[in-house]
């Protein structure tokens, strides 16, 4: 385990919040994002003949990413700094895309195949009659951004009290939220949940009025989807660097310790990983208008599993590291999975094994300990 | 010298007769008969009908059948018996004694054996009454169920005479219910009740009708004497037939615990012993199951024969697996769970890919022997699969051997040691490490005697280890670390719980509501229902 003063990022004297936002790391990660959410739209706009054309499918590619990259934020900051292990970060962000893949469903109106005006197709197709009560008021955007946000957080928030006020820790909480996970699959799986079942939610048309295909909206969504990243990274950068996220790293190395310090252990983990929670909801609302399907699939214990390798790759405890983690594992799998299809899941695996042996740390961690060994190397040569 | 040849050829004559007299004179007992129904008087066919039936030939149920069904025939020209099939023109015919083809003939060179309602109940008797002394076992008890669901006075001479010569207990059961049901349906009102009596207690489901028809009945006196009699049978059938559908659940319940049981024991082992969270340990199933695959392959003309070679291949292969992967990776994560969670994953993930890439994404074929197929049937209302049952068995078998391992072997004290207190055992001159690898291998080999047992049970394809490993770990968590009991107890108890809930939610809500109950479940008593106490505990 990491010790406080290993932490980087954080943990650097007394300055208020605002400032840590100074650091290095977060300038040029925020300064990347903007160049990002400015450059991507831009180039979509150049002609199609032009060598630095964005085509349109590739802006919605990179917006996946960056739902991608928010969720493994996410993660790095229960796992990172909190020392919690959620096996079951993937059924928070299938729940924020249920709820917006709601609201787009009710978008469609009297469109879908049956013409239906206020029922989607799949309920017609099961002769149910009228709209279930939980699909009230997804047609109003809105009400349906609440529920993003109040699903997944709710849902956590529960589990959470309950979980952590036993003191469910270490291995055992990761198979919880996995059982969660499976669980949470096996229900959507099921028809008469009135979530599509198998087939999940799809054929969605507009948002807010918008046509979902133009290319006005698939980069309206890329921009927002950066933003939404840089929104979280920003918050997340704040609670690591205030007082409050020292405590959360109390708690990581030392939880025993924590607790007899005096502090409501619960308490803090409760609200960390209600706030994650929430935003894995929001990355997966963003994520469901830029692929166009919401299905249980989403909740499947594998893919809770993948994001943590995005963080444990990438470095967790710098929050970036999830960030370069999550875009770096899945571009790697976008190219794999079409070039070698054989040899992806031998690669995801051979990641696993060789991140935990040689670089438990990560990318970044690797990183900051090479510069760290040769500024001692320079030091002890000026001492020598 | 004359004489003699001539009297040995007379001899050799006699001897011949006297093989051939008693076939003779059968042949002519059913061609006598046969005759009989070329007559137009439907009289003296039903005198033909009660000859054939009582002639004792083998053909005689065909030829009856036939005329059921209205296939037999006799030829205008010479009265011959016939069988016919419809063809594009005129009737194929052959001859219905010795099946000799006749060719096609003409409609009108035909005529059809009439028959009219009254003989369709005396051939239907008839038939029955010859069922009953079939050669076969199967074919007799068929008949007398045949005869219990739908009771008919006219048999009963049939059924006394069968009873009295049956030999199979079973068929020898049904033909006295039959009886019974028949005797329950008319007659002096003590004859019935006694009828009745008889038929209480019964599980069979025929029985339950007849007395159902009996307690609905409406009449006098006697007929309801005998309807409140079926019905307070009835009542007492109920309630053991519920009684046995709870023995049923329970036995469904305690083979599909035996399954989680030897999917999760490996694992029980390895994450009880070293602490390890080995999530590649689905996939020690799955190389168990490939395995008995390929042993199956590898020997096809001893399929009954290949699980016996499978279980020691199969647990030498995923041990040696498991050992390797100890060696290699998990040894060098030790403390650090949630990494070891992660590298074993990796490792699942190559090997489901690995086995896609040898064999197929696709599921494989293993072939059930016979001696696993089929099921026992204690009663009508409860039946025991075999296949089911051998697993309980097996399962029990493994989990004895394991425990005998743990507790009486040299291997298994130093596992209990290192368990108990790693750096005590080690100061005590144990190989932790070398421990470690046996341990881990062995609760490896264990997965994969498991997946043996599973593919028998279900589809054999590279996803099989995913299918269990979360069902197994929730089997762990709830029976607790360290404690074999723990994961009997667990499987158990999860196996009898989910089976008990199918009937009311389904499938699959079941399984949801048994994942609920764990987490909430893990909330009361975080280290399982048989947590290791002590300082342990807190590492």
């Amino acid at each position: 385990m990491a010790t406080l003063a290993e932490t980087g990022g954080a943990g650097r004297g007394r300055r208020s919040p605002l400032l840590h936002l100074s650091d290095r790391g977060t300038v040029i990660f925020l300064g990347i994002l903007a160049a990002l959410a400015i450059g991507v739209p831009l180039l979509n706009q150049l002609p199609e003949s032009s060598v630095f054309h964005v085509p349109t499918y590739l802006v919605s590619l990179f917006g996946k990413y960056v739902c991608y990259a928010l969720l493994a934020l996410a993660v790095d900051l229960v796992w990172g700094y909190c020392g919690i292990l959620s096996l079951g970060h993937g059924a928070f962000f299938a729940l924020g895309g249920y709820a917006m893949g709601m609201y787009l469903m009710r978008q469609i109106g009297d469109r879908g195949v049956y013409g239906h005006p206020v029922l989607p197709d799949f309920m017609v197709f099961l002769n149910w009659k009228e709209l279930p009560w939980f699909w009230y008021g997804f047609d109003n955007f809105g009400f349906a951004m609440l529920m993003v946000m109040l699903a997944p957080g709710a849902l956590a928030f529960v589990f959470g009290w309950f979980a952590f006020r036993s003191r469910v820790t270490g291995v055992y909480l990761s198979i919880i939220t996995q059982a969660l996970t499976y669980a949470l699959m096996l229900a959507f799986f099921q028809n008469d949940m009135g979530f599509g079942g198998n087939n999940g939610l799809t054929d969605f048309r507009d948002i807010l009025g918008l046509d979902l295909r133009s290319d006005g909206v698939r980069n309206g969504l890329f921009v927002a989807s950066v933003l939404a990243l840089a929104l979280g990274y920003i918050i997340c950068r704040m609670i690591v660097a205030s007082r409050f996220g020292k405590v959360l790293i109390a708690i990581r190395d030392g939880e025993s310790r924590t607790r007899f310090l005096g502090y409501k252990v619960e308490y803090y983990k409760l609200f960390v990983f209600t706030l994650s929670a929430v935003l894995a909801g929001i990355a997966g609302a963003l994520y469901v208008p830029q692929v166009g399907i919401i299905n249980p699939g989403e909740f499947s214990p594998i893919n809770s599993i993948e994001i943590v390798i995005w963080v444990a790759l990438g470095g967790r405890g710098y929050l970036y590291g999830a960030v370069l983690g999550a875009a770096g594992v899945n571009l790697a799998k976008s190219y794999l999975t079409v070039a070698f299809p054989e040899i992806w899941l031998f690669f995801l695996g051979g990641l696993f094994v060789l991140t935990t042996l040689f670089l438990p740390k990560g990318f970044i961690g690797l990183i900051t300990e090479s510069r760290l060994f040769r500024r001692r190397a320079k030091e002890g040569q000026g001492d020598g | 010298m004359v004489l003699i040849r001539r009297l040995a050829k007379l001899f050799s004559a006699v001897l011949l007769l006297a093989t051939l007299a008693p076939a003779a004179s059968a042949q002519t007992g059913l061609e006598d008969a046969l005759a009989g129904l070329t007559a137009r008087s439907f009289s003296d066919k039903e005198t033909a009908i009660l000859a054939i039936a009582a002639s004792g030939d083998p053909r005689a149920e065909t030829l009856l059948q036939a005329l059921q069904e209205g296939d037999l025939y006799f030829r205008r020209s010479d009265d011959r018996m016939v069988f016919v099939r419809d063809a594009e023109k005129g009737y194929d015919i052959s001859d219905a004694l010795t099946g000799e083809e006749l060719g096609n003939v003409g409609k009108r060179k035909v005529r059809k054996v009439s028959i009219n309602n009254k003989l369709r109940g005396v051939l239907k008797s008839a038939l029955g009454g010859l069922r009953l002394f079939a050669p076969d076992d199967g074919a007799r008890a068929e008949a007398a169920r045949a005869l219990l669901s739908d009771p008919d006075p006219a048999m009963l001479s049939g059924i006394e005479r069968a009873l009295a010569a049956e030999e199979a207990a079973r068929v020898a059961e049904l033909l006295t219910l039959a009886r019974a049901a028949i005797l329950a349906q008319s007659g002096p009102v003590e004859d019935r009740l006694a009828a009745v009596a008889a038929l209480d207690g019964s599980m069979n489901p025929d029985v339950w009708a007849v007395l159902g028809r009996l307690a609905n009945a409406e009449g006098d006196g006697d007929t309801q004497t005998v309807a409140q009699a079926a019905s307070e049978a009835l009542a007492r059938i109920d309630s053991q037939k519920q009684l046995y559908q709870i023995l049923e659940t329970i036995f469904f319940g305690l083979s599909l615990g035996a399954v989680l049981l030897l999917a999760a024991v490996g694992l029980a082992i390895t994450f009880g012993v070293m602490g390890v969270i080995n999530m590649a340990h689905g996939e020690m199933l799955m190389i168990g199951a490939y395995t008995t695959f390929v042993v199956q392959q590898l020997m096809p003309n001893a399929i009954e024969y290949s699980l016996f070679v499978a279980i020691p291949a199969a647990f030498i292969v995923t041990g040696l697996i498991g050992i390797g992967i100890e060696r290699s990776v998990i040894r060098v994560l030790y403390g650090r769970p949630l990494e070891t969670l992660l590298a074993t994953f990796g490792i699942s993930l190559a090997l489901q890919q690995a086995v896609r890439t040898i064999f197929s994404p696709l599921n494989q074929p293993v072939i059930t022997p016979d001696w696993l197929s089929g099921f026992y049937e204690v009663n009508g209302a409860l039946s025991i699969t075999y296949n089911r049952l051998y697993i309980i068995i097996f399962c029990l078998l493994v989990f004895a051997a394991l425990l005998a391992i743990l507790k009486r072997t040299h291997l298994g004290l130093q596992m209990r040691a290192v368990t108990q207190n790693r750096k005590m055992a080690s100061a005590m001159g144990i190989r932790t490490g070398w421990v470690d690898a046996m341990t881990f291998g062995l609760g490896s080999g264990v997965a994969g005697i498991g997946g043996v047992a599973l593919s028998q049970l279900t589809n054999v394809g590279p996803n099989l280890g995913q299918a269990y490993i979360i069902d197994s770990f929730m089997v762990v968590v709830f029976g607790g670390v360290g404690n074999l009991w723990g994961a009997f107890v667990g499987a158990m108890t999860l196996g009898v719980a989910n089976k008990f809930m199918e009937p009311f939610t389904g499938a699959v809500v079941a399984k949801i509501l048994v994942l609920v109950f764990i987490i909430l479940f893990i909330q009361r008593r975080p280290r399982g229902l048989f947590a290791l106490k002590g300082r342990a505990v807190e590492s």
